[in-house]
């Protein structure tokens, strides 16, 4: 597969057309917005934390494919988790979509579908797009209203 | 360089590439098109040659040392500053300000002539089109003396609403700042009208003439303006150099604006005087090299003509327009009648930075973001464009490969 279509696989490009979770959360206790000032791509990302666990996700914003879909995949993979698997997972999927690709060992299977962004590492001016809704996520579970790509 | 046909039959945009090695380039092992120029423009063989030639053979400290290299590398300093009078129009050599571009040169008049003579109360104007460094500079000066930062909005097509522009100037107004083409719609400002209109309600005016100094003959004389400002970077010269055009009753009433070596005539801790013009200004070691590889590309740019280039980008702008006219799914953005050297443009459903990095799959180099013009993006209502720009370098081939390598970024996303 050519490294293009590495990073924009079909679920990507799905998740980017018919992103999940788009939607506000009047019921939200957590949240953050985040900022890419290279790209000007903003996303608000809610959660909904009872106890230690994280019952509901959500986001708004705008941004390219990468950032859409991977906030998108994000709200998928975080319900039901506790807010420390929430942190771990942010910590994983930072190391996927930054690895030195020479490096490059299987993803771990915590990720699950969440793999599918291994292909960002090729293109460093992208990595921020894949994670903008993740820093935004752990600021807004760290209880800062704001995240920043830079 | 006189007739327009006679213009485009001597110019060879083969030879001209031949001069510039990045065009020998492959990008993903595709030829480089490189469609980035409002950014920064890359370098012919003689600037590059320039810039090196200085250090192999004549560098040193300028205005101090009395030994040789010193006087060599003061004299080609002080030619490359002639040069820049000479494409600007202006009537002195003192009324050039080398600096590090027009960043800084729109820095420099806000700090030193805006803190002077703005205070609260009193209006800076500026267009709806500008790019951040000719909005946040004045922001800083309104914010520190209360005074209001005005704008004059533009138009569908990216022209600014001249009606609007006219009723925003007022006795309070003591500066306008536009841009003689911007950056991000290509929009030519008719910057002469301007002129005329700020100075007969009493303000200083001065021109970001970045985007402009690469595409059209600037005479600062003919404009009228009071202050105008270019970057290296843009005319095929080195980044990290670029002049202030000021005129000397103004430049002279001017407080200092950076403390340091050059800039002083005399020092002690009681008191310093100041240097004459336009030392005055130019506090510090400068970019000596970019300094004279900016003459070697002024010559390199009057050498191919400034005509020729204008009207090869011309055509390439208007065969451009027409073959993105003719994508579906495709909208132009900035469409004023007087356009330079700027092809800015959105995909229905496709970010741009999207198209941005599978177009840089087929070789070719754009722009997408906000060109640090976020204004104009709310204005249009976008988070971002995509943007090709001209250069005399470019060709009708590369247009081509541009809607073909479209193609490709709407069939990603079909």
């Amino acid at each position: 597969m050519s490294p293009l279509r590495e990073l924009y696989q079909e679920v990507i490009l799905d998740h980017s057309k018919r992103p999940r979770n788009l939607r506000g959360m009047p019921e939200a206790n957590r949240s953050a917005i985040g900022h890419n000032p290279l790209c000007g791509d903003r996303a608000t990302v809610y959660l909904h934390v009872e106890g230690d666990v994280v019952r509901d996700v959500s986001f708004e914003g705008s941004g390219c494919s990468i950032s859409t879909a991977s906030a998108s995949m994000m709200t998928d993979a975080l319900k039901g988790k506790t807010v420390a698997e929430a942190k771990a997972l942010f910590e994983t999927f930072h190391e996927l979509v930054t690895a030195d690709p020479s490096k490059a060992a299987t993803a771990p299977a915590a990720l699950g579908k969440l793999a599918v962004f291994a292909g960002v590492h090729e293109f460093p001016m992208r990595v921020k797009c894949a994670s903008l809704a993740w820093h935004t996520m752990k600021a807004a579970l760290d209880g800062g209203d704001r995240a920043s790509t830079e | 360089m006189s007739g327009t046909a006679g213009t485009k039959a001597a110019f060879d945009v083969e030879a001209i590439r031949r001069e510039f090695p990045v065009l020998r380039e492959t990008v993903h092992g595709k030829p480089l098109v490189y469609l980035d120029s409002a950014a920064s423009a890359q370098k012919p063989q003689a600037v590059i040659d320039a810039e090196r030639q200085v250090y192999e053979r004549a560098y040193s400290n300028v205005h101090r040392g009395v030994h040789h290299l010193s006087m060599l590398a003061t004299d080609a300093y002080e030619q490359a500053r002639g040069k820049v009078q000479r494409f600007l129009g202006a009537a002195e050599s003192r009324e050039i300000v080398l600096l590090r571009g027009t960043t800084e040169a729109v820095n420099l008049v806000a700090q030193s002539y805006g803190r002077k003579h703005v205070a609260a109360g009193d209006e800076v104007l500026i267009t709806g089109l500008e790019h951040h460094s000719n909005i946040v500079p004045w922001q800083l000066l309104c914010e520190e003396k209360g005074a209001a930062l005005k704008v004059a909005p533009i138009d569908d097509a990216g022209e600014v609403d001249m009606a609007a522009f006219e009723r925003l100037l007022s006795p309070r107004t003591r500066i306008v700042s536009v841009a003689h083409v911007s950056n991000a719609l290509g929009t030519v400002n008719p910057v002469g009208r301007m002129t005329e209109l700020g100075h007969a309600a009493g303000a200083v005016v001065m021109i970001d003439g970045a985007q402009a100094a690469p595409h059209l003959a600037v005479d600062v004389g003919a404009i009228g303006c009071d202050f105008y400002a270019f970057s290296g970077h843009k005319v095929y010269g080195p980044s990290g150099v670029g002049a202030l055009y000021g005129r000397t009753a103004l430049l002279d009433a001017m407080p200092p604006w950076q403390g340091g070596g050059d800039m002083i005539a005399s020092v002690t801790f009681e008191r310093s005087t100041w240097n004459e013009l336009p030392y005055k200004f130019e506090a510090g070691t400068p970019n000596i090299a970019g300094g004279i590889a900016l003459g070697a590309a002024i010559d390199w740019v009057e050498k191919t003509g400034l005509g020729a280039i204008a009207a090869h980008e011309h055509d390439l702008l208007e065969y451009g327009t027409g073959l993105l006219r003719g994508v579906s799914g495709l909208r132009i953005v900035g469409t004023a009648r007087e356009k330079a050297g700027v092809l800015s443009f959105v995909l229905e459903g496709i970010h741009p930075h999207d198209a941005g990095t599978i177009l840089d799959y087929e070789g070719i180099a754009v722009r997408t973001g906000h060109h640090c013009a976020q204004p104009v993006m709310d204005r249009y209502g976008i988070p971002a464009t995509t943007r090709a720009s001209l250069a005399c370098f470019n060709t009708r081939e590369e247009l081509d490969a541009l809607v073909r390598g479209i193609g490709k970024v709407q069939e990603m996303f079909r």
